[in-house]
């Protein structure tokens, strides 16, 4: 179980309380209730179409592609799926929403509780924790304001307009802004195996509204202040720190914490007040006339259920019990992209452990040098696979493997073309070996001297010298044997 | 439930309406009588009788995760959405500076 964070007040020590509503872009290719499509930087109300725009007499149909990615991501989160949910209409006035009204679920959501384990110290995965998840429901997002571009006017796009989002929203379950980011980040992971979002903050697929209260140890719930729209894990984690310092100077300073919205500021990491009318929390939320209630029957259920792929924790469990250490299982499974060419290549029939050290160091390194990632991978699992078939069967080393890969980087050559015309082979003739060993040994007479008076560190820089006169090619522990025997 | 002239008010307000002192008044009776009617409902003993959304059987329909498949409910169509727009301008709608 993870420890709570304490914040330190003048007045001695406080908890923070977290929970988090994150807006997840549910990937498809069509908006929620329209035809229109969804992709990113278009030409500003390009993708927008009729009922987007609310023009009068337009219906909402329901996109069945965004109700089975929101039932598949309530399944991967262990969630109760609601066979019988409903939209409603959260109703206000804003510049963004044709509509007048946002179609939400506020009564009946799709997704009811589930649950997420963490680990928020990445340096002991095994140090996990549950948090509770409340609810899933499916929604539309807004459209799109920009205020810099006129002296008097704000420009509205509507291409993101009728977006389909999904709400997932946490139980009070985080104390630290550690746990914060493990959470958000072991959901996007989640999101992306499953593919129901692609997790791109960047781009706005995925924001948290971020609630916060402060509290004595042992003392009931503080008031809650909600944080809009922050739109990275480390801003999350920023404005958690900011917000609960603020309540807690407050507090301690007489004043009282204000149920209210605020804004997080990445320029000052604070949060501030964010000037709402009164009443601005009065939706006058009814079920929506247009809509009749969404029921999903068993085959849907089933299909669902069956088309979820392999997720982050089976994975890891799965990578752990084949002999891979928990920091590269971990490193392996945080993004699906490696996961996925991690399988492939362990198809091949590499031995996990090794190619699991190989994946993390060498590959993960080169892509790192070339600016690369799993999906414009320079080498392909088969291709890697036969790499690291020659080490595991002796006919090169591991040193020389390395410069194999680079080769196989530079050329796109095959590991067993480069190897064989290079000459790379390593060689397990004694003879040869022994030649070598026996001229190095009369070259360093002195070296053995002081290795047979019992400076023994010095067998490292016989083995380096014999592999070194032998190009790298000797089987290392071939030139050990012999070099003991020679050095007596 | 009754309701008073300044619930009307809220109301009105919410949902941007303008109305005069007068029309607020007139309103409170007449939503009264509203509410009183539909009222009446509740005296029906519906123990055991499961909501009804429709009158026909009647299912959701779902569209397939196609784009633009059907034009009058596809995208494209910016001179159009933007036609009736007071203030268009670079594709965008132009509205007062609302900002936060």
């Amino acid at each position: 179980m993870t420890t709570t964070t304490r914040f330190k007040g003048a007045t001695g020590e406080w908890e923070v309380v977290i929970g988090l509503e994150v807006h997840a872009q549910i990937s498809t290719n069509a908006k929620l209730f329209s035809g229109a499509a969804t992709a990113f930087g278009a030409e500003p109300n390009t993708q927008v179409s009729l009922v987007d725009a609310a023009m009068p007499g337009m219906l909402p149909v329901p996109n069945r592609e965004c109700i089975r990615q929101a039932v598949r991501t309530g399944m991967a989160i262990e969630a109760q799926i609601n066979k019988y949910s409903r939209f409603d209409r959260k109703n206000y006035f804003y510049a963004d929403l044709p509509q007048g009204y946002q179609i939400s679920q506020l009564y009946h959501p799709i997704v009811g509780e589930g649950r997420l384990e963490i680990s928020p110290d990445e340096k002991d995965p095994s140090d996990t924790k549950i948090i509770g998840i409340e609810r899933i429901h499916v929604e539309q997002d807004a459209g799109k304001l920009m205020h810099d571009q006129h002296p008097t006017m704000s420009y509205v796009d509507l291409n993101r307009s009728g977006v389909a989002l999904m709400e997932i929203v946490s139980k009070p379950d985080m104390s630290s802004p550690e746990e914060a980011g493990a959470y958000l980040r072991k959901l996007r992971s989640i999101l992306r195996y499953v593919g129901s979002c692609d997790g791109n903050m960047e781009e706005g697929s995925m924001r948290a509204d971020v609630n916060v209260s402060v509290r004595k140890p042992g003392e009931p719930l503080g008031t809650r202040t909600e944080t809009k729209n922050v739109n990275s894990v480390r801003f999350v984690m920023v404005a958690i720190t900011s917000e609960a310092f603020r309540q807690i100077e407050l507090i301690e300073s007489g004043g009282k914490v204000v149920q209210e919205t605020r804004l997080f500021d990445p320029a000052t990491n604070r949060t501030r007040t964010m000037r709402s009318k009164e009443d601005a929390h009065d939706y006058r939320y009814f079920p929506d006339p247009d809509l009749l209630p969404l029921e999903l029957d068993d085959a849907f259920l089933a299909e669902c259920r069956d088309s979820l792929p392999e997720l982050p924790d089976a994975k890891r469990a799965r990578y752990l019990a084949a002999g891979i250490s928990a920091y590269n299982a971990d490193v392996l499974t945080a993004e699906v992209e490696s996961a996925l060419w991690f399988d492939t290549l362990l198809e091949t029939g590499a031995k996990p452990a090794a190619a699991a050290n190989w994946v993390s160091s060498e590959l993960f390194g080169a892509l790192n040098r070339l600016g690369k990632s799993f999906e414009d991978c320079p080498v392909t699992p088969a291709q890697a696979g036969e790499l690291l078939g020659l080490v595991a069967d002796g006919t090169i080393s591991g040193t020389i493997a390395k410069a194999v890969f680079e080769k196989m980087l530079e050329s796109g050559d095959a590991a067993g073309v480069i190897v064989e015309r290079d000459g790379l082979k390593q060689t397990s003739d004694t003879g040869a070996i022994e030649a070598e060993i026996a001229k190095i040994l009369t070259a360093n007479a002195d070296k053995v001297e002081q290795y047979k008076g019992g400076k023994e560190a010095l067998f490292g820089f016989f083995v380096g010298q014999t592999m070194k006169a032998m190009q790298g090619k000797a089987n290392p522990q071939v030139v050990n044997e012999l070099l003991k025997k020679a050095l007596g | 439930m009754a309701i008073d002239q300044a619930t009307v008010r809220k109301i009105a307000s919410l949902a941007r309406i303008a109305i005069s002192d007068a029309e607020a008044a007139a309103m409170e009776g007449e939503l009264n009588g509203i509410l009183g009617w539909v009222e009446q409902l509740g005296e029906v003993d519906v123990t055991g009788v499961e909501p009804m959304t429709a009158v026909i059987p009647n299912q959701l329909r779902l569209r397939d995760d196609v784009i633009d498949a059907d034009p009058l409910t596809g995208g494209n169509r910016r001179d159009d959405v933007l036609a009736n727009a007071p203030a268009a301008m670079h594709g965008f709608f132009g509205v007062p500076k609302v900002i936060e």
